[in-house]
């Protein structure tokens, strides 16, 4: 049959672990000091088992991986797992998060709704509230798990219709600084909004990892806000299937 | 009402759960009057495609009549008889525009799950489809939610009996994507199509409709490939003739101008390649098992269209890519973009060129569908194509 014809070698491109030397030659993962190092080992080998354990074809690859680049990183000492996750950080240590979409939708229109700061916490979820303190100051408060944290912030660039950026005032309990682009997009496609933030994660490259597995990390919720974003903008709302009938709900189970 | 339900893996049940209800304003609700087993269904029975929960409505093939319409529903009203795409499209974002409506931005709630797995972009959400694509509940049922419901259901205003129009909700949109895409030079080109399941049959009768100077269609299924012979095609059957040479012998060795795969991951095939693949499936190392692709490119003539209806999940590998570049192939593929084929179909339907029913070949109650559902897996007692009349 057509499956015994001879081919020509070629290695197996199914195995989706990183090469070594593309994580070696990466400047974006951050050195582990020792204690880290020994915490992710333990972990990622628990991670692997679970895993390998899980029935969830996701799950288990999920897992298997996310385990596998853990135990990787202990010991090589370094984070492979901060780059295989996509997770930047600067030399200073700073996590960059950028993403972008683009929105069938005037530039001034969505600069608009990015310009009223106190209507932020519908766009971004994870935001509890801005406080308009002046023209450039404002404070901004979002829920972690420990509570809320605090800070206050400033306009550093604004540009109506193209650009708004703003930084951390010193003292912040989370340093961190960003801007938005409005860019129009070719054709009439509408304006690609672009979002830049840098923060500097409370534990290291460990805490910005553990973050993105819990699901809490800012890459993911950038990611989920501005898709929220552009729904609201082009439909007026969020499609769901939240409350439609199933055979769990018969069962007294959510729907 | 009544529902068919997924149970687990090769599980599926008649239950009864909650009629559905408008939960957007933008939603309509239709009562189903006739609706189909498709055979990518069976890819959720087998539990080949992942993020399948207990208790989910299965069926994206249906048409009915709608029974109540969101508040912000402009063109559909209570009475009208339609046909509904399985795919759920906003209408309003750049793919939707472009026409391109199984690509749609924003109607899979679910999108981070379809991300993970598909480098960061989802398709359209679909009805009785996973939750990946939206978890959106299906139409093997009495009633159904229609999201975007402006935007997706067709009007049947003619008096074509359901089983007339019922497959312009998928399998003939879908068989005739993948011979629309192949740019059919009428008269000249020859058009293979690996798989005589439903989507097969209406593949080759597209190519036909397109002018295909010759079609060719490859199965093992003596019932299937009899039902493409009363079309006038040539059949092919894989495990009597080696399909290579009797592809080549057909076409005095060029090769189908084009080949259309309309099996997908779930081929079927013999040798080793086809023995690591299920292997590899069992384990979830991979989810397709590609017999048929390969086939497709090794068969394909110089400059030729490999055009793939047929459904393909995961990560793939053995691909013969240097035959592909080699002969300098196009590849089409992806999610059929139902909405735009919906209107030109029915016209040839009501043209009399095509009567979709010739695919039918059993009729059942919901209450017979799980048992169907394993006939038409099993391709036992001939079984081609299922409609279901949810309310006998
Ligand atoms: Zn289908
Ligand atoms: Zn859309």
């Amino acid at each position: 049959m057509s499956d015994d014809r001879p081919v020509p070698a070629s290695p197996d491109a199914s195995d989706p672990t990183p090469q070594s030397d593309e994580l070696g030659t990466n400047d974006t993962g951050a050195q582990l000091p020792t204690l880290e190092r020994s915490v992710m080992g333990s972990v990622g080998v628990a991670l692997m088992g679970a895993g390998l354990r899980s029935g969830r074809p996701l799950q288990k690859l999920v897992l298997g991986t996310v385990g596998a680049g853990l135990a990787a990183m202990a010991a090589t000492g370094r984070n492979p797992l901060a780059t295989a996750l996509k997770i930047r950080q600067t030399p200073q240590g700073e996590v960059l998060v950028g993403d972008a979409v683009t929105i069938g939708r005037p530039a001034e229109q969505l600069y608009g709704v990015w310009r009223d700061l106190s209507g932020l916490p519908r766009l971004m979820t994870h935001l509890q509230s801005v406080e308009v303190l002046d023209e450039r100051r404002s404070r901004w408060t979002v829920t972690a798990p420990t509570g809320t944290v605090s800070w206050e912030a400033e306009i550093t660039a604004d540009e109506p219709g193209r650009r708004l950026a703003w930084a951390a005032l010193p003292g912040a309990a989370i340093e961190n600084h960003g801007e938005v682009l409005f860019r129009p997009a070719a054709g009439d496609r509408g304006t690609e909004v672009v979002v830049r933030l840098a923060y500097r994660p409370p534990a290291g490259s460990a805490g910005a990892v553990a973050a993105r597995l819990l699901g809490e990390e800012p890459a993911q919720q950038l990611r989920d806000d501005l898709m929220r974003f552009k729904r609201e903008q082009e439909l007026g709302f969020a499609p769901t299937t939240e409350g439609q009938s199933s055979g769990r709900a018969a069962q007294g189970g959510l729907a | 009402m009544k529902a068919i339900v997924w149970q687990g893996t090769n599980r599926v049940g008649v239950e009864t759960v909650p009629d559905p209800t408008i939960l957007l304003p933008t939603d309509a609700i239709v009562k189903i009057t006739s609706t189909a087993i498709c055979g990518s269904d069976l890819h959720l029975l087998d539990g080949v495609i992942p993020s399948m929960e207990r208790g989910d409505i299965l069926g994206h093939e249906f048409m009915g009549e709608v029974v109540e319409v969101g508040r912000d529903v402009r063109k559909l009203k209570v009475g009208d008889r339609v046909v509904v795409p399985f795919n759920i499209s906003c209408g309003m974002c750049d793919p939707c525009r472009r026409g391109l409506f199984s690509a749609c931005d924003n109607s899979n709630p679910n999108h981070r799950m379809a991300e993970a797995l598909y480098g960061g972009v989802s398709g359209s959400g679909l009805f009785g489809y996973s939750h990946m694509y939206g978890g959106y509940a299906g139409g093997q049922a009495q009633y159904v939610r229609v999201p975007f419901a402006d935007v997706g259901p067709h009007r049947i205003e003619s008096d074509l009996r359901d089983e007339q129009v019922l497959f312009l909700t998928d399998i003939f949109p879908t068989g005739y994507q993948a011979a629309e895409q192949c740019g059919i030079v009428p008269g000249r080109d020859v058009v293979a199509v690996f798989g005589a399941g439903p989507v097969g049959q209406f593949a080759a009768r597209s190519a036909q409709m397109l002018g295909a100077a010759h079609v060719i269609v490859i199965d093992r299924v003596p019932e299937r490939l009899a039902m493409a012979e009363s079309a006038g095609c040539q059949v092919i059957n894989y495990e009597q003739e080696d399909v290579l040479i009797a592809l080549r012998e057909a076409t005095g060795g060029r090769g189908p101008d084009h080949v259309i795969d309309a099996v997908g991951m779930e081929a079927h095939g013999h040798g080793p390649g086809a023995l690591v693949d299920t292997a590899k499936q069992r384990l979830k190392l991979s989810f397709d098992r590609i017999t048929a692709l390969r086939w497709a490119l090794l068969s394909c003539a110089k400059g030729g269209t490999v055009s793939l209806p047929g459904v393909y999940g995961g990560l793939i590998d053995k691909v013969p890519m240097g035959a592909a570049f080699a002969k300098g192939l196009t590849f089409r593929m992806g999610q059929t973009h139902t909405h735009r084929h919906i209107a030109p179909l029915l016209s040839r339907i009501e043209a009399g060129e095509i009567d979709p029913s010739f695919v039918i070949t059993h009729r059942a109650t919901l209450d017979e569908a799980p048992d169907l559902y394993k006939t038409f897996r099993d391709k036992k007692d001939g079984c081609i194509k299922v409609v279901l009349n949810p309310w006998a």
